[in-house]
């Protein structure tokens, strides 16, 4: 849990001096230091971890080191402000968008307070402008005329360890969200800025343990907890106990890397280990039992979640590549992809690009409705919700809406599906269809507008919780307010990162909101051949009518 | 500092013309050279920054999706904020040139006891910065009656339009005061609104009194110091026609205004100022969001970055996999040795 207690923090985070209170810094940004503490930085990546990354991408994370955020010297390699340089430079080579969105920003601070880090913290650095500044600054010193005539004048800072600090601290307190994107007038987006600033920082050895470990197993094991393929599959066959106690029903679809299915199913692997997760992917079999679809689970490629575009974009591309490279061996038709937030993004905009061509596979056609999915005519990937909406829409499944009445649920648009795929309307139609209570936060926290759950990229560990907790404000505010106008008590989510951060934001800011997935509130509400009575739901909560 | 170093540099700008435009030789410096060279500056600078631009790739199909994309048929797709077609992708560019669309979503967000945080409308900015760009706009072409004859009906039309009310004499614009109290609001609001005063540099407050000076110059002249206005026309149809000569006594404020749009010719390639061009430029915006229908290519994609493979994954696994029922591609060896199994289980 958080450090600070949440009367406190209430207090604090409307009264303590912050741009957010209208207190103005007594400082120029660049004379402000970055002061890592315990609190306030990730835990640096352990030395074994970049060796491990060293090894299959040689160069892109630095010299295996320890080093200590807090301390003066952090072992960085002799010419690192050279590395630096040389990075940038070949960055701006490979990426147009750094290149414009350098230049253009003409700092009219329109994205300034659209940054959930900013609304939580007031800490100037988290406008988004002010965070592109922290690279941009060192931009202009080097690869601009204007820096190199006018330096200080024209905002040009030289790449000093003091501003080394800030890219680790600033980059870090980033979720790549992309709402600042959103409101910029030329679409500036920070999100695009901090991939490359912490592309960047890594080559120098400075990353954090709690993305390179998950990103290890995930190479090593198929999955970011590192579990291997037995244990994987006990895990999610341990759930079978649970639908069935639940429901009645023994399911005995569940099948690991079979060759000759028509779908590879992928989820973000969480979903077979963590509360509520588990919950999601038992709504998911119920699912595929209800219809009888002919699909397996790859234990190899068993995290669509990539903690490689946390890094760098060759880990990302290494780590996703093996979808592809298993449903060629498997042989399947086409692929569905579960929910979640960071994995669609990868999904939807780079995985065609950099692993694609996927010319073994068939453009998905729905074996139960016969919809093909013209949207994924090339990736040959689909999203479960529009798999599911499709079914919905054309009456395919037998549903209990009553089910989930002891629910009062609203929807959390995750960035990446909002903001990089527009995936937007799918699960709210399987929301309307499968519970009567469904109430919308308000309208500039939702869809394109929606607030990050304050975690993502990376940023879910449990050294900075008090850091999350600010950053989710927006968050938890939003929810707050259709928890008291509508006595809202579930925060439903199509992303693995949201079931584990918003669930400790709500215990947090709203201790009577839960989260779950919007497919587990389709396996409440699922009618299955066979069953019992339901008296509880799927987390073994009582239905309506049931709590006697 | 920020606001006083960008305003001393504008002051210099505007006493350096001054004394130029007195010494011999210095109006023709200031009226003629200066121009040409600033212009073919302002050019070649565009020019080549849009084309530095263009040599690096897109590598991946990056849109900022603003609302439902193209998805199930009986969806309704937001084809202007999520387009996923050419035609889509040009509404949406327009939208943003012309009116700014990003802009007009702006929002201004307050925390409250509770903590409670609100997002108010806000489009202040959008309207000011709209009335900014297209007073400029007219203005320039307004312009162009000094440059051209015979005067084309669009300009005349212009100038009809803009001082349809038919104030003073010469005609009040109403552009005039417009885009001088836009400059002020954009002025204001960096200096009055806290997190915008902390994020604004030089180069912010620097083109703001430059375009400020030339606006003021420009109305000076027209509205209330005598210049020979004959002279002048004589001199910018020269120019148009390469042919220019300065003539009679045009009076220092002209030079004043032109070097100061010479100042700006030849500051805008290499400043935040081409933002205008660098617009139509912008991955999140100008892209089709059609990444799942077709693959987008990326010229430096490595094709040595493979996965780690599949037959290293079993081979490592194979054991486990074998007794927990998952499917293999090699059997294990027909009677593993017992120790070995013993060993991986550890
Ligand atoms: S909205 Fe865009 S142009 Fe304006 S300050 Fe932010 S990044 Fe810069
Ligand atoms: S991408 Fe999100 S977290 Fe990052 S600066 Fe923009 S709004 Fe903030």
């Amino acid at each position: 849990m958080a450090d600070t207690k949440v009367a406190q923090m209430k207090e604090k985070v409307v009264k303590e001096p912050s741009l957010m209170t209208g207190a103005v810094p007594a400082k120029d940004w660049w004379d402000v230091e970055a002061v890592f503490k315990s609190g306030n930085y990730c835990y640096p990546a352990k030395a074994s971890m970049v060796a491990y990354h060293n090894k299959n991408l040689p160069g892109l994370f630095g010299e295996p080191r320890e080093w200590d955020p807090e301390s003066d010297n952090w072992n960085l390699p002799e010419n690192w402000q050279e590395i630096l340089l040389n990075g940038l430079k070949e960055r701006l080579d490979k990426f147009r968008s750094l290149k414009i969105f350098m230049d253009c920003c003409v700092r009219c601070g329109a994205c300034a307070d659209k940054c959930h880090f900013f609304l939580g913290t007031g800490d100037p650095k988290n406008m988004p402008v002010l965070r592109a500044e922290l690279l941009r600054s060192v931009y202009r010193n080097d690869f601009t005329l204007a820096g190199k005539l006018l330096g200080k004048m024209a905002g040009a800072r030289p790449m000093t360890f003091k501003v080394l600090k800030e890219w680790f601290m600033y980059f870090y307190q980033c979720t790549e969200c992309r709402r600042c994107s959103v409101f910029c007038p030329y679409g500036i987006d920070t999100a695009e800025i901090t991939m490359m600033a912490r592309e960047l920082l890594h080559l120098v050895g400075v990353g954090t343990n709690w993305i390179l470990e998950p990103a290890a197993n995930s190479n090593r094991t198929g999955n970011h907890l590192g579990l291997q393929p037995h244990t994987f599959k006990e895990n999610a066959e341990f759930l079978l106990d649970d639908i069935e106690e639940a429901t009645g029903v023994r399911l005995n679809s569940l099948n690991f890397n079979r060759k000759g299915a028509e779908i590879l199913f992928v989820i973000p692997s969480a979903d077979v280990f963590a509360e509520p997760g588990i919950f999601t992917f038992m709504g998911y079999l119920l699912l595929f039992e209800h219809i009888g679809l002919d699909y397996t689970i790859s234990t190899y490629a068993s995290e669509g979640g990539n903690f490689g575009s946390f890094t760098h974009n060759s880990l990302m591309k290494k780590l996703n590549g093996k979808i592809y490279a298993e449903a060629k061996r498997l042989g399947v038709k086409w692929i569905l992809g579960g929910e979640c937030g960071h994995m669609w993004r990868v999904l939807h905009q780079y995985m065609d690009t950099m692993n694609g061509p996927a010319d073994f596979l068939q453009v998905p056609v729905s074996p139960i409705t016969g919809t093909r999915f013209d949207n994924a005519t090339a990736t040959k990937m689909i999203h479960i919700s529009e798999f599911t909406a499709d079914l919905i829409h054309h009456n395919k499944l037998k549903l209990d809406k009553s089910r989930n009445d002891h629910r009062i649920v609203t929807f959390h648009d995750s960035c990446n599906p909002a903001r990089g795929m527009g995936l937007i309307e799918e699960p709210r139609h399987i929301l309307k269809s499968v519970c009567n209570n469904f109430y919308e936060m308000p309208e500039n926290t939702i869809r394109e507008n929606t607030f990050c759950c304050g975690s993502g990229t990376g940023l879910n560990t449990g050294e900075i919780m008090d850091l999350r907790m600010r950053a989710g404000l927006p968050r938890a505010n939003a929810v707050r307010h259709v928890a008291d106008r509508h006595g809202v008590n579930m925060l439903s989510c199509v992303c693995a990162i949201d079931r584990a951060t918003l669930l400790a934001l709500n215990q947090y800011w709203n201790p009577e909101v839960e989260v779950c997935g919007v497919s587990e509130l389709l396996g409440n509400a699922l009618i299955m051949e066979g069953e019992k009575e339901r008296e509880t739901d799927l987390r073994f909560a009582p239905l309506a009518g049931m709590e006697g | 500092m920020r606001i006083m170093s960008p305003l001393i540099a504008v002051l210099a700008l505007v006493l350096v013309a001054l004394v130029t435009a007195q010494v011999p030789g210095g109006q023709a410096l200031l009226g003629i050279i200066l121009p040409y060279l600033a212009f073919a500056l302002f050019l070649g600078g565009v020019v080549y920054r849009v084309q530095h631009w263009a040599k690096s790739p897109v590598p991946f199909r990056i849109p900022t999706t603003c609302g439902q994309a193209n998805s199930l048929p009986w969806i309704k797709q937001n084809k202007l904020d999520c387009p996923s077609t050419k035609a889509g992708v040009i509404g949406r560019m327009l939208l943003e040139v012309l009116l700014f669309r990003s802009l007009f979503r702006n929002t201004k967000a307050e925390i409250y006891e509770g903590p409670k945080l609100v997002y108010g409308s806000s489009k202040f900015l959008w309207l000011f910065a709209l009335l900014f760009h297209y007073c400029f706009l007219v203005i320039i072409l307004r312009h162009l009656r000094l440059f051209m004859d015979p005067i084309p009906g669009f300009v005349a039309a212009l100038e009809f339009g803009d001082g349809f009310f038919q104030i003073g004499l010469p005609v009040f614009y109403q552009t005039d005061a417009i885009f001088l109290g836009a400059l002020a609001f954009l002025f204001l609001r960096r200096v009055l609104l806290t997190n915008i005063r902390y994020i604004s540099l030089p180069a912010d407050y620097f083109p703001l009194f430059l375009i400020s000076g030339i606006a003021i110059t420009g109305i000076l002249m027209r509205y209330f110091l005598r210049v020979d206005v004959v002279a002048i026309k004589q001199l910018t149809h020269g120019l148009a026609t390469f042919s220019p000569a300065i003539t009679g006594q045009i009076g220092s404020i002209f030079f004043v205004h032109i070097f100061l749009v010479c100042a700006l010719l030849i500051y805008l390639p290499f400043s935040k100022l081409m933002h205008m061009a660098g617009v139509f430029m912008s991955p999140t915006r100008n892209m089709m969001n059609n990444s799942r229908m077709v693959r987008h290519i990326n010229p430096w994609n490595d094709p040595k970055i493979k996965p780690h493979s599949y037959a290293s994954y079993e081979d490592e696994f194979r054991e486990f996999m074998v007794g927990a029922d998952i499917p293999v591609e090699k059997e294990l060896p027909a009677q593993p040795a017992e120790e070995e199994v013993a060993k991986a289980v550890e």
